[in-house]
């Protein structure tokens, strides 16, 4: 079958993508069996363990010379709408499947003792949502995408609903219902592509040719769900209260991997599938991306919760994705994967450092949580790390992928890249106002004493990091130096597919526009007067 | 071997004398029990054997084919399910039980045959036979005051009457319009008047009025919430499943006689699919008693399933058939819930769902399966379903519907996801007991569970029986 031509099958002795994805749900069902709680942990960071070894063979043995799909497994699944089970994974995606699968040890390891109650529940709901998560980067099949999508609320919505803060109902039902509204335009995308073509697989609906104005139809309902998901201004909303709330498993799982099912999405659907389309709305996405920098970093500098501090620098670090997403040249594109791997990284170590001094003071306000340096050194030294991170740091891993996205970006043009300065320079602002209140005193004075009073009580009842969290927070901290210092074998295992994409898009972007209907005839100018500014 | 034609009716006919029998002897207890779920698993045995059956009898008038084996297999699996879960019959009068038994079986011999009806009439009968049993029925709750029960049995039949009157009326047109009662040749006339004869146009969507009330489907929905509210758990379970699936089969026979192309008809049955659809779910969010709740639901689930059978191809009446069974499945693990979170079988609200997931965690989960699959969330047999539903829309270039059906389907998502909310995430403070449940009630909970999420990931076989039942008609 022609399917074949677009995928290498696996050659491991162990079918791997399918063995990632299982062992999780394997294992979450096991765990139902087990009663005991401290077993129960043990036993749920060892399948996610399992799964992360199992995975270590997509690095090691991932073929760098090829575009075609890797490790792909094909298998009937429903004759009735030719639709097979089809998995596999190229340039882009191995990475995120390997984020994903070295995140989820963490996921449990932070919350060894934060999760109080109906612990059996909670590894049975993380180990579900790995099992999705993985799901959406291996499908080669829009359905299974799909199916995987979707499959990931449920899970996730128990995370914030029954193990979140005190605003948890608002804030699960909000995240369930924006996303769920953003995929069901997915969904009618998915299957109106199948009733064009014939066909579910993602690589071959990536060869297809289709009309400008269809499109721009499928552009549009996929950027929708995938703006939504990374999330992108002004549709950004439900992230602030989710991730405030999440229990810090939750935060994590929420900045660190399903952030980047949207930059994904962007990278596996829009691009490829609807070239055209991208090519115009460039304009559109790019200014959205800007606001997203500058707005979500604007919002972070006034916020006086330190989760939610992060949450808005996550607008503004998607921001970023985004921006070197539709930037659409080399250096964009790779400093934007780059930089969906440097913020798992960096912004899950930021929420596991952020949950570890909730466990000590149960506040996650700064006020609350000032003038540490003295008391819990260690902490503070890690804290510094990954914040300093965060505002893209030379040596650090968000350096290079930022880096990388404003190089493009003044390549592009140079109004773009002016205007993506300030929102690196709003990082750094937010994130070293939250350094210095938490590290050192409020310098202002202000509640002065009140911070005293509130150190003296930190100093009988802190204690410093032990050795399960410094060993959590070195790992992360050698990755964000690593990828900081050392790039290149990231940057090597996505640049033949990165290239394969640029190609797709200049020459499927060859379909023109020229369909003036009568009513276009204002857009369209509009659309090229905005584009003469923006490409300055 | 005509026998074998005829052999899951003979078996209910059998069933319903013996209960008859039984009734007049007053059995009760454990004997009646297990002699209804005998004879229902035995008529389920009787439609496995019969399940390659094909003929006609009688003249033309009754039908054997792969549609309606698939659909008895569908009723009397129900039926069996029913009895199994609703045994301890703690909802009904005392003195009715013998009754209870005895009509609900009768009612599914009147589906049974209904769905092998292919002449106007035997349908309009048989019809008659499975509401008439169910008017009875409604009002055996058991209670103090007998006020909202009798209220609930009279709104019944007044809103059956009249809708089989309609009915009558519709087929009276379809009568003048082409001089027979048959289906097979009423189909040879349809198509081209669709497009040509208003008249035509009346008489279908007037006919088709005593199916939409059977599927509570707009216009003929009013009914719904009051009977559901009213009549006890056991006979809501029922009600709530069967006769949606009998109406169903019978739909996409008749809807499938006025050929596939899209005409006046499709488009009258479009708005009827938005405004059921819409209505049901708007209705839905604000409902505070579960089982009122279920019932505007199960109104915009007939939304979706007109969807499908308006697409008028192939795909389409599949997807209806798959999901009325997958509907089934769902609806019944809502009740299994109820059912046993109400002892003395009284009507729950979401204050006695808070905190379900300590007192009985199959239960729990059990709801979660079904709220979530009626949502259509994956892997769940509702996503599935209505996949396959909106691709066969699709196909029929049915855009701007398919998109009012998802924007429907997200509505939903929020009274569902309330239920889910309600089990999971309220009620941890308040001192709860764990429900004495017995291992038949557990591992019918798994059962259903492991059904959702297994016919929905795996479709494959529930679909090609499904496909080949339509092939025929089309």
């Amino acid at each position: 079958m022609h399917m074949e031509k677009y995928l290498i099958l696996n050659t491991l002795s162990y079918p791997v993508l399918s063995a990632i994805m299982l062992v999780p749900l394997v294992g979450a069902l096991i765990s139902l069996l087990i009663k005991d709680e401290q077993r129960l942990k043990v036993f749920g960071l060892l399948v996610t363990l399992v799964t992360f070894v199992l995975s270590l063979p997509l690095f090691t043995c991932f073929d760098l010379h090829t575009v075609k799909y890797q490790f792909a497994e094909l298998r009937p699944w429903f004759s009735l709408l030719k639709l097979n089970y089809v998995v596999g994974v190229d340039g882009i995606s191995v990475l995120l499947v390997l984020l994903t699968t070295f995140i989820m040890p963490f996921c449990i390891l932070c919350s060894w003792r934060y999760i109080a109650k109906r612990l059996g529940e909670f590894i049975f709901v993380v180990l579900v949502m790995e099992t999705a998560m993985i799901g959406v980067f291996i499908s080669l099949n829009t359905v299974l995408f799909y199916i995987f999508w979707e499959a990931m609320l449920i899970p996730m919505f128990l995370l914030i609903a029954v193990w979140g803060g005190a605003r948890k109902d608002y804030a699960s039902i909000k995240f369930f219902l924006y996303t769920l509204c953003g995929s069901i335009f997915l969904l009618v995308a998915i299957v109106a592509l199948y009733i064009k073509t014939g066909t579910f697989f993602i690589p071959a609906l990536m060869d297809q040719e289709y009309s400008f104005a269809y499109q721009m139809w499928i552009f549009l309902a996929c950027a929708l769900a995938f703006a939504i998901k990374i999330p992108m201004y002004p549709v950004h909303t439900w992230l602030p209260a989710a991730h405030v709330e999440a229990p810090t498993a939750g935060s994590v799982i929420l900045a660190s991997i399903l952030l980047k099912m949207g930059g994904y999405g962007f990278l596996r659907f829009c691009l490829p599938m609807a070239p055209a389309a991208t090519l115009y709305c460039m304009p559109y996405l790019i200014a959205l991306s800007l606001i997203s920098i500058i707005f979500g970093g604007y919002l972070a500098l006034g916020q006086t919760d330190i989760k939610k501090l992060i949450a808005y620098s996550s607008v503004g670090h998607m921001g970023f994705v985004t921006l070197g997403i539709f930037l659409l040249n080399d250096q964009g594109l790779k400093g934007a994967i780059l930089q969906m791997i440097n913020h798992g990284i960096t912004t899950g170590g930021l929420f596991i450092m952020v949950g570890m001094i909730y466990e000590r003071t149960h506040s996650r306000e700064i006020a609350d949580n000032s003038a540490l340096g003295m008391i819990i050194p260690i902490y503070v030294t890690f804290l510094g790390i990954f914040c300093l991170s965060s505002l893209a740091f030379p040596g650090t891993n968000s350096f290079v992928g930022e880096f990388l996205v404003l190089l493009g970006a003044f390549k592009k043009s140079a109004v773009v890249g002016f205007l993506a300065i300030p929102g690196a320079i709003l990082a750094a602002a937010y994130m070293l106002r939250l350094l210095q209140r938490m590290v050192w005193h409020d310098s202002d004075g202000h509640g002065h004493h009140h911070d005293e009073a509130d150190s003296e009580d930190h100093g009988h009842a802190l204690t410093d990091l032990n050795f399960r969290e410094i060993s959590m927070v070195v790992v992360l901290t050698f990755f964000v130096f690593w990828i900081g210092l050392y790039p290149t074998p990231l940057l090597k295992i996505m640049d033949a597919s990165v290239a394969h994409l640029l190609q797709q898009i200049s020459a499927g972007g060859a379909v023109s526009p020229v369909d003036p209907h009568a009513g276009h005839h204002a857009l369209l100018e509009f659309g090229s007067w905005f584009k003469q500014i923006m490409t300055f | 071997m005509q026998v074998m034609l005829i052999l899951p009716e003979l078996v209910l006919i059998v069933m319903v004398l013996v209960l008859f029998a039984a009734s007049l002897k007053k059995i009760q207890g454990i004997a009646l029990t297990s002699m209804a779920l005998a004879g229902a698993f035995l008529a389920l045995v009787a439609t496995v054997l019969a399940s390659c059956a094909s003929g006609t009898l009688f003249v033309g008038a009754y039908q054997v084919d792969g549609l309606s084996q698939l659909i008895k297999f569908l009723l009397c699996g129900g039926l069996f399910l029913v009895f199994f879960m609703c045994r301890s019959l703690s909802g009904i009068e005392e003195e009715m039980v013998n009754e209870f038994y005895l009509f609900l079986s009768l009612s599914t011999l009147g589906l049974v045959m209904m769905s092998s009806a292919v002449e106007l009439l035997t349908i309009l009968v048989c019809l008659e036979i499975s509401s008439y049993a169910l008017y009875v029925v409604i009002s055996f709750r058991r209670g103090e005051g007998r006020r909202s029960e009798v209220e609930a049995g009279i709104k019944y039949v007044l809103f059956g009457a009249a809708a089989t009157g309609i009915s009558l009326f519709g087929l009276s047109y379809i009568f003048g319009l082409t001089h027979t009662t048959y289906l097979n040749e009423i189909s040879a006339h349809l198509p081209k008047m669709m497009s040509s004869q208003p008249m035509a146009v009346i008489g279908m969507v007037l006919m088709l009025c005593s199916f939409f009330y059977k599927l509570a489907m707009f216009p003929m929905h009013a009914w719904t919430p009051d009977i559901y509210q009213g009549a006890s758990n056991e006979t809501t379970t029922f009600i709530a499943t069967l006769p949606k699936v009998g109406a169903a089969a019978l739909l996409i026979r008749l809807v499938s006689m006025t050929g596939t192309g899209i005409s006046e008809f499709t488009w009258v049955l479009v708005v009827l699919a938005v405004l059921s659809m819409t209505f049901g779910n708007l209705a839905a969010l604000v409902q505070d008693d579960i089982k009122r709740l279920l019932a505007y639901s199960s109104i915009a689930h007939a939304g979706y399933m007109m969807i499908g059978l308006l697409s008028g191809n192939q795909l389409g009446m599949t997807a209806v058939i798959y999901y009325i069974a997958g509907y089934v499945l769902m609806n019944l693990a809502c009740f299994l819930v109820i059912y046993y979170i109400a002892p003395r079988g009284e009507n729950i609200t979401f204050a006695d769902l808070k905190g379900l997931h300590r007192r009985s965690p199959v239960l729990a989960f059990t709801l979660a399966a079904g709220a979530f699959g009626m949502a259509g969330i994956p892997p769940t047999v509702g996503f599935t379903g209505k996949f396959v539903i909106f691709t066969s829309a699709l196909e029929k270039g049915f855009y701007g519907l398919v998109v009012i059906a998802m924007v429907n389907a997200a509505i939903s998502a929020f009274y569902y996801l309330k239920m889910a909310r309600a089990v999971y995430c309220q009620g941890e403070e308040e001192e709860v007991q764990a429900l004495p449940l017995g291992l038949g009630v557990k591992a019918f909970g798994a059962f259903l569970i492991i059904a959702i999420i297994l016919v929905g990931i795996m479709p494959q076989g529930l679909m090609n029986l499904a496909d080949q039942a339509v092939a025929a008609l089309l």
